[in-house]
């Protein structure tokens, strides 16, 4: 007697499994609301959702998510998982007691055939068609008794998206399952001749599908009319376009007022703070290190939000694998895939969502490529950079009776960006050892209705994951810069300001010499290594070398003048360059820390980046300097 | 003719697959239905070198790259649909 299949004494564990676009997702998150724990599988970057889940007895299941799989021939990460998990083979995870199989009901062709796969494992195993709202809109009739004959397993009916669709399923998880096995037919499944197998399921498919289920149509009208709309090669192109111009505007007005909040919030805390402790270390190590890195941390979540809002309606409407079909031609000659075009254009509000929406992309290769350049398109923490720098050396000219030079420096730093993320990703894609040829292969699913619980459950978890998994690495990181602004403390009578005697100007001093061929002063070096916490710190960073004081905004008035007082135009190009390419975002590191599961990768992409960024301004400021305007 | 060559809308049958066994991506075509004897209409194609292209199979729609769909031999339908 198996002793896994004996009616155990531990909470029994279930796992659901099927195919892609099954709704599997939606209906895990039906069965266990928000009992979900959401981590990583050891290792690797693979999602692993458990929860709980009451049955109407009151005995209550573990139940995992398993990643999405059309086979278990596994071609990917998650696949791999997913097979691993079937077999019993993953360390430190037990084997499930009972595979739930997840098909779309109006999807049977294609999910019918993973199902004679796992049956073949000889497991305990029930068939759940799901989306049987949709399946009846079509008017597909699925005789469900002789299924489940023909199928030799247990057969429920599902609608996750409905609050009482998922009764039957929890009136048959409390039924003794042990027996729901299907023995193999003559010999077990040989894993390394799977070919061999390959026609048969499918021809057994199709004898269960005339068998079992008439269907009116093979494709759904409504999908076929939003198609030839939104896959047009002029109208689907411009409805991408319009789609990302309202995300874009979502994100930029939507987020700025509530991030402004978040930072007066903070900025009225560590005054009420201020204000109650005596001067000294600890209040600085509270006020500017703690509460100030909370805050920084804090200060991402609208934008995460925001744009993780519409990432999951797109995703669950349907429309994410179309975006990605309009544009995988030019996103592949550049080294990337369709798939990377949404976490790119994110990555222009911040690279920290852009680098966790490349979970959606599957393959870890293109994954990676788009992590590495994500962090070159032009975040919005920039800007206040740019406008000081502008504002105080382009001229508000006009050119050529027409454009604005200040607005069209700005035009050209966004287009290096982009440019040299094309750039990269084609080089990386020349010199990567892996020649291999990796598929697109994607599925467009059928348009569905976006169902808010998933939607929420989904933003409720990338909020979670982003303030517990990267939140201490930034308040980490924060406390350390602090440490190095801040002590030594200047000796007693000392006339410049404090953090030139601190560490970070100690380092900025000996920084100079290397920064030299840049353009660069010891005070800009020095307002470089607090800045590493977030690129717009530099202003605030400045206005400490130059000792002065003030809120931002009176900041960028006082240090217009002086900077451009005392910098020549080549030391401000080169600085722009600068901040096109370095990599001053302590957040970003740490969510690709988080989004990779490697240092390695983080060391990669910083040590790139810098190198990029201090070329670039080196030949910016040395050109700038032979052209007469040093 | 090859499935990369299907003009849009016309309906064909699968003839055969190539790269049996060596291939992962030939392996995962058929186990995506790309299989001999089942039909396929090309639906769509993109807005970029006409690539990707949109297939039909079964009652799933699939996105491939025209190097992919070069894998599966087809054979017109004599009655189109």
């Amino acid at each position: 007697m198996n002793p896994s299949s004996t009616q155990p004494s531990h909470t029994a564990q279930i796992a659901l499994i099927g195919n892609p676009n099954c709704g599997k997702t939606s209906l895990f998150n039906r069965l266990t609301g928000t009992r979900q724990k959401v981590a990583n599988y050891a290792g690797v970057t693979v999602e692993r959702k458990e929860g709980r889940l009451q049955l109407p007895s009151g005995r209550s299941l573990k139940i995992l998510d398993l990643p999405g799989a059309y086979s278990l021939q596994a071609t990917s990460p998650d696949e791999a998982i997913t097979r691993a998990v079937c077999l019993g083979e993953l360390a430190g995870e037990a084997r499930p007691d009972l595979l739930v199989c997840v098909v779309d009901a109006t999807n049977l062709r294609l999910h019918l055939r993973f199902v004679l796969e796992l049956r073949a494992l000889g497991r305990p195993m029930l068939l759940v068609l799901n989306m049987m709202d949709d399946a009846a809109r079509r008017g597909i009739q699925i005789d469900q008794d002789l299924l489940s004959k023909k199928i030799g397993l247990p057969v429920v009916t599902t609608i996750a998206t409905q609050a009482n669709g998922v009764q039957g399923l929890l009136q048959q998880l409390d039924l003794d399952w042990q027996n729901w096995i299907v023995a193999p037919e003559t010999s077990k499944t040989d894993q390394s001749q799977p070919d061999l197998h390959q026609p048969d399921l499918h021809q057994q498919v199709r004898e269960l599908l005339a068998e079992t289920v008439s269907m009116p149509a093979l494709t759904d009208q409504r999908d076929d009319r939003l198609d030839r709309i939104l896959l047009h090669p002029v109208w689907g192109l411009l409805c991408l376009a319009l789609i990302m111009f309202m995300i874009f505007q979502a994100v930029f007005a939507g987020a700025a007022p509530l991030m402004d909040g978040i930072e007066t919030l903070f900025a009225g805390i560590s005054d009420l703070v201020s204000a109650q402790m005596p001067d000294g270390v600890l209040k600085s190590l509270v006020v500017d290190g703690i509460i100030a890195g909370v805050g920084g941390v804090v200060v991402f979540l609208p934008q995460i939000l925001i744009l993780f809002l519409f990432i999951l309606l797109l995703e669950e409407s349907g429309y994410l694998p179309r975006a990605a079909f309009l544009l995988d031609r030019l996103m592949f000659k550049s080294g990337l895939s369709g798939r990377s075009f949404i976490p790119l254009l994110s990555s222009f509000a911040c690279a920290v969502p852009g680098v966790m929406a490349t979970r959606s992309i599957q393959d870890p290769r293109d994954r990676l490529a788009t992590i590495m350049v994500a962090p070159l398109m032009t975040c919005s923490a920039r800007l206040p950079v740019y406008a000081l720098l502008i504002g105080a050396f382009i001229p508000a000219q006009t050119v050529a009776g027409l454009f604005n030079l200040q607005g069209l420096v700005l035009f050209g730093l966004y287009v290096a960006g982009v440019a040299s993320a094309l750039a990269v990703s084609w080089l990386m894609k020349k010199i990567h050892r892996d020649r291999t040829e990796h598929a697109l292969l994607l599925e467009l699913p059928s348009y569905r209705v976006p169902s808010w619980r998933s939607v929420s459950l989904g933003l409720y978890e990338r909020a979670s994951i982003f303030l517990k998994r990267v939140g201490g690495i930034i308040l980490a990181l924060t406390i350390l810069l602090w440490f190095l602004a801040s002590f030594p403390a200047p000796p007693d009578g000392a006339t410049g300001a404090a953090i030139d005697y601190s560490f970070a100007g100690q380092l900025g001093h000996l920084m100079a010499p290397i920064f030299a061929p840049l353009g660069f002063s010891w005070q800009i070096c020095i307002a470089l290594i607090p800045a590493m916490a977030a690129r717009e710190v530099v202003v605030a960073a400045l206005g400490t070398v130059y000792a002065l004081s003030g809120n931002d905004d009176l900041l960028s008035q006082q240090l217009s003048p002086l900077i451009a007082d005392q910098w020549s135009l080549a030391t401000a190009l080169s600085l722009l360059v600068w901040f096109v390419f370095a990599p001053q975002c302590i957040a970003t590191l740490a969510t690709v820390r988080r989004e990779t599961g490697s240092w390695r990768q983080v060391s990669i992409m910083t040590a790139y980046l810098f190198g990029l960024a201090y070329l670039m301004a080196m030949l910016t400021y040395q050109a700038a300097v032979a052209l007469g305007w040093g | 003719m090859l499935l990369s060559e299907l003009p849009r809308d016309v309906v064909a049958t699968i003839v055969s697959v190539d790269g049996l066994g060596a291939d992962p991506i030939a392996q995962r075509l058929r186990e995506l239905g790309f299989v001999v004897g089942e039909q396929v209409r090309c639906t769509a194609v993109a807005p970029f070198g006409a690539d990707p292209m949109l297939v039909q199979v079964g009652y799933t729609r699939f996105a491939l790259r025209r190097t992919e769909a070069q894998r599966v031999h087809v054979q017109l339908t004599e009655n189109r649909q």
